[in-house]
């Protein structure tokens, strides 16, 4: 039998799975950290899902994985300084998703150069992270939950402050989704509508710095992509239609979790393992779903 | 006068430093003509994701008891190819790219806690080190070697450069001309998956982020010409590795791979604003690309 190591000094050993559903779901939610990290994975799941969704149709992909990293710093600096780590994430993930929204290309449409000025701030921020860590040693030794998570430590209270991330989160998306998704299919036409294209995107990118720095503390800033990148990666292969889109990359957002939790529940491998895995196995049959359709897939930002 | 040349030709009379600084000028020439090439061709997220490719494959190795060079090598190689396959028309293809790293990610995980499991003794720290190697702790052996890796990754390049650069700046047009554009991308993919696999196990993931990224952009913004923005990113990281070193080596507290990007990223911010402050930077009318 493996140590424990998923499961930090709770289990003895990994429950087994039976063919009773019902005594499977009730050995599974038996404890609190358990039910705590399965609503966690919900709300997590419905707020990546939506932000992500509009990420993969941006092609802001990079930028959501450079902005789960600057938190790193953040978290890192905070520590450093004695504040609370939450507002260091916070306080970077916003800085950051400021400063690559002023470096870019400042006409909608150009993307040329971007990726570079998202991986040179990324660069920079892990530099600076990687410092706060060696002139305050003790963070070190917990650099491997920060990178990939600890969805099992889960409390009540950071369920409540991710509950209101999400609420507040999608109350603004619900305002500038209309505007952000003309914006994003065709910047020139929107703008030329009267769309404020630029306002518009920085309050996206700040957004997806929020939702990022929140996710991140379940996931793991690696692997944070896995809930706002993939199902919506899926959902986008499956359907060019928004509402359906969006609907789809909550719904397998919300799915990959609880499966995760619960292949990691009974074969007490890491949660990370299992969500990815989950994902990428979903992202696959919908691309060979989509080639044997042979319908077009969305796909504005990547060309 | 003397106490001033021992400040500045001091830290070379160092072993530990003149290896440093041996890998660390030829990981700054393959680099920054690698991360030329990624930035020109908006794949900086590709290189990116190779860097972190690279941990996986060396834990996978480390878990099925092979050693974890062998596995870093595989992984990255293969993760090119199939970024490149995947990828379609588009090259290489961010939403891609991020899927199939976060997928990595997740195999890493595992064969981190596979790796950790098996042995009583084992932590994730040795792991975790992948990541932020240092370039202070290089043995003459893997200088060496990384002399020789970075030399053939150059020779690679610039045996691909012309064609490689038509086939980045407008694709379709190469197409039509007969350039292999696809298989140009697998080949630079492979050659920047070799160059990056090397350059974390001596110098940690997040130096490799820095060198590819920061003399590219900086150089773009300095000449819009292709091959003078090739050799100046060459000449940048070169000098941006350098200065970082010395910085580092002048004040210990600051570890050697954040002293070269703080540099390298100064200097491109400066460049960057300097930019801004010549050319304007008003929205203005929306230009209408050609051919819209």
């Amino acid at each position: 039998m493996p140590t424990t190591e998923a499961w930090p000094g709770v289990l003895a050993a990994a429950p087994r799975l039976t063919w009773d559903l019902g005594r499977d779901v009730h050995l599974l939610l038996q404890y609190p950290f358990m039910r705590n990290a399965f609503v966690a994975g919900a709300v997590a799941g419905v707020m990546c899902g939506v932000i992500g969704w509009f990420a993969v149709l941006r092609g802001e992909t990079y930028a959501a994985h450079t902005l789960a990293n600057v938190a790193f710093p953040g978290a890192s600096g905070a520590v450093y300084l004695g504040l609370a780590p939450l507002a260091g994430y916070f306080g970077f993930a916003v800085a950051g998703a400021g400063l690559i929204a002023w470096l870019s290309p400042p006409r909608p449409g150009a993307r040329e150069r971007h990726s570079a000025t998202v991986g040179a701030i990324q660069a920079l921020a892990l530099a600076l992270g990687f410092w706060f860590v060696s002139l305050y040693r003790g963070f070190l030794t917990s650099l491997s939950g920060f990178l990939f998570g600890s969805f099992l430590g889960v409390t009540r209270d950071d369920v409540a402050v991710l509950l209101i991330t999400a609420i507040v989160a999608l109350a603004v998306m619900a305002v500038i989704g209309r505007p952000l998704l003309f914006a994003s299919v065709d910047p020139l036409v929107a703008e030329a509508a009267g769309v404020p294209v630029r306002a518009v995107s920085l309050a996206y990118l700040v957004l997806l710095g929020c939702a990022v720095a929140e996710a991140s503390q379940f996931t793991g800033v690696l692997l944070v992509l896995a809930l706002l990148v993939v199902p919506a990666a899926t959902a986008s292969a499956l359907t060019a239609r928004p509402s359906l889109g969006l609907a789809l990359s909550v719904g397998l957002a919300v799915a990959t979790v609880w499966a995760g939790l619960a292949a990691a529940y009974f074969t007490n491998r890491p949660v990370g393992f299992w969500v990815t895995s989950a994902g990428f196995v979903g992202y696959v049959l919908a691309r060979g779903a989509a080639a044997l359709r042979g319908r077009p897939r969305l796909r504005v930002a990547a060309a | 006068m003397t106490a001033v040349l021992a400040t500045w030709a001091g830290p070379l009379s160092q072993d530990f430093f003149r290896r440093a600084f041996a890998a660390g000028t030829a990981a700054a020439i393959a680099a920054g003509l690698v991360g030329a090439f990624l930035v020109l061709r908006n794949q900086v997220f590709a290189g990116d994701a190779l860097s972190h490719v690279a941990f996986t494959g060396g834990l996978g190795a480390l878990a099925f008891g092979f050693a974890a060079r062998t596995g870093v090598f595989t992984a990255t190689v293969a993760v090119a190819i199939l970024l490149a396959v995947l990828g379609g028309r588009a090259l290489v293809n961010d939403v891609v790219t991020g899927v199939v790293f976060t997928w990595l990610l997740g195999l890493g995980v595992l064969f981190l806690s596979v790796f950790t499991s098996s042995r009583a003794t084992g932590n994730g720290a040795g792991a975790v080190r992948v990541l932020f190697g240092s370039i202070f702790g290089i043995d003459a052996a893997s200088a060496a070697q990384t002399a020789w890796i970075a030399a053939g990754v150059v020779a690679a390049m610039l045996v691909i450069a012309r064609p490689l650069l038509f086939a980045s700046i407008d694709p379709r047009v190469a197409e039509a001309r007969g350039v292999p554009v696809r298989m140009l991308n697998v080949v630079f993919l492979v050659a920047a998956g070799v160059m990056v696999a090397q350059l974390v196990q001596v110098v940690g993931a997040l130096l490799v982020l820095g060198l590819i990224t920061t003399p590219a952009a900086t150089a773009q913004r300095l000449t819009a010409r292709p091959w003078r923005a090739l050799a100046a990113s060459v000449a940048i990281a070169v000098a941006t590795v350098w200065a970082g070193l010395w910085l580092s080596y002048l004040s210990p507290s600051l570890p050697p791979s954040t002293a070269i990007i703080v540099t390298g990223c100064t200097t491109w911010l400066a460049v960057e604003a300097s930019h801004r402050v010549r050319h304007g930077h008003r929205d203005g009318p929306v230009e209408i690309p050609a051919g819209a």
